[in-house]
């Protein structure tokens, strides 16, 4: 610091090569380059008072940047044991809930109609496997049924049948499935729709499964 | 690197000539290249032409960073307030209310605040910043305290600002006459507010006295 003009009129000589400044494109001496202090300071609240009497959230939200990008030791533990812990039950959770759903068995076989109440290209309704899940069951031609679920595998908006598309439309986000397989062909669905496995048993249509697919 | 701790912002309001060479060089920086930060102001436009230029404060209780709901607003170890941190800043506009000497600008295009964060590029390598460099009268001056004495013999840095009943301290300084100041000196900024005799249309009420009874007009 000794070495520096006083008075800012004083010429500056701003070659790179000036000793004392080797380098620099500015006006200032190298040495005002160098940090001087320890930067670690508390911020002032506008009460003035000290640290010890600020509510606590201060604390979280220090105005200093060096505070906010501050992390304790004791802080990342508890963050990584924590969100460690949350992964755990949520497997756990999983588990007990495929374990559930296997000793529920497998749901009970239900007459949906007879054959000769659904025309060729039309549709019915009906619930499988109870009265939460509406599913349609479709008559493609005089031999071909298939039966989804209404449920549309974006959000669970209910599907309409477009026969003349070809295809099952969700009409809250422009989703649509292919009629005869039930597999996403536009919009945001990526999973298809759940297939009622059908049996025939003399003029009657049976739902006996119902499957859920992930491609 | 932080700004060097012996190099101050100082602000002589008396030297403003109004030249907006201030504002055109703000324009020019690169950390917000095309905007300017510094406001010139009027301060009475009916009654005088003299104009202020108005940088951040860079107040010790930054009022803009207590108000900000998304955390985004941070200072420097060196005192220097930053802009709104970019991902975090929510462009509510609370800093722009309550900041006392309106110097935060919200950005509704691009959905951000910007304020003057003293050229922190250049000011954090020693350099000044880029209104300081144009000034053509030296009302914006960055330097050491030892060089603003040896320029401004009658006039003293202040850096106490109150409102009503709240005290700012900050880190950018103002000139003001020396005769008038003493150890704890403030500026009452409230006391502009209050109507004025004609004949002194614009006041820098510096307390405690009467700020006009030394004063050489």
């Amino acid at each position: 610091m000794a070495d520096l003009p006083l008075d800012p009129r004083a010429p500056i000589d701003p070659a790179l090569n000036t000793p004392g400044r080797e380098g620099l494109t500015g006006t200032a001496p190298a040495n005002r380059y160098a940090p001087t202090v320890d930067r670690e300071q508390i911020t002032i609240a506008p009460n003035f008072a000290p640290p010890q009497l600020q509510p606590a959230w201060r604390q979280d939200f220090p105005i200093d940047w060096a505070q906010d990008l501050y992390v304790e030791r004791r802080d990342f533990m508890k963050f990584m044991v924590l969100t460690s812990a949350a992964f755990t039950l949520g497997q756990l959770w999983i588990g007990a809930h495929n374990w559930y759903r296997r000793r529920q068995g497998r749901p009970p076989m239900l007459r949906i109609a007879a054959v000769d109440d659904v025309a060729v290209g039309a549709a019915i309704g009906f619930t499988y496997p109870d009265a939460d899940h509406p599913c349609l069951l479709m008559r493609l031609s005089r031999t071909e049924f298939v039966a989804f679920s209404q449920t549309c595998t974006h959000l669970s908006c209910a599907v309409v049948p477009r026969p003349a598309e070809g295809s099952f439309y969700c009409p809250c986000h422009e989703g649509r499935f292919d009629l005869r397989t039930g597999v996403p062909t536009a919009g945001p669905p990526r999973r298809p729709l759940t297939r009622i496995v059908l049996d025939m048993r003399g003029p009657d249509i049976y739902a006996v499964a119902a499957e859920e697919r992930t491609a | 690197m932080p700004k060097p701790d012996e190099l101050h912002f100082f602000i002589d309001p008396n030297r403003c000539i109004g030249c907006e060479a201030c504002v055109q060089a703000c324009t020019e920086c690169d950390t917000h290249r095309g905007e300017s930060m510094i406001h010139l102001e009027y301060v009475h436009r009916p009654e005088s032409v003299q104009t202020v230029p108005v940088v951040c404060m860079h107040c010790d209780q930054p009022t803009c960073a207590e108000v900000c709901p998304a955390d985004a607003i941070k200072r420097t170890g060196d005192g220097v307030v930053q802009s709104a941190v970019q991902p975090r800043c929510i462009a509510c506009g609370n800093c722009v209310m309550a900041c006392p000497f309106g110097v935060p600008e919200l950005y509704e295009d691009r959905r951000i605040m910007m304020k003057c964060d003293m050229c922190y590029d250049r000011s954090s390598v020693g350099k000044k910043p880029m209104c300081a460099t144009v000034c053509p009268s030296q009302a914006l001056f960055f330097g050491t305290r030892e060089q603003i004495d040896a320029l401004r013999p009658l006039s003293a840095p202040i850096n106490s600002f109150r409102f009503g009943a709240q005290t700012i301290t900050t880190q950018v300084f103002l000139m003001v006459p020396r005769a008038l100041t003493t150890r704890d000196s403030y500026v009452d900024v409230a006391a502009a507010m209050d109507e004025q005799p004609r004949n002194r249309g614009v006041s820098l009420k510096i307390l405690p006295g009467d700020p006009f009874a030394a004063v050489e007009v």
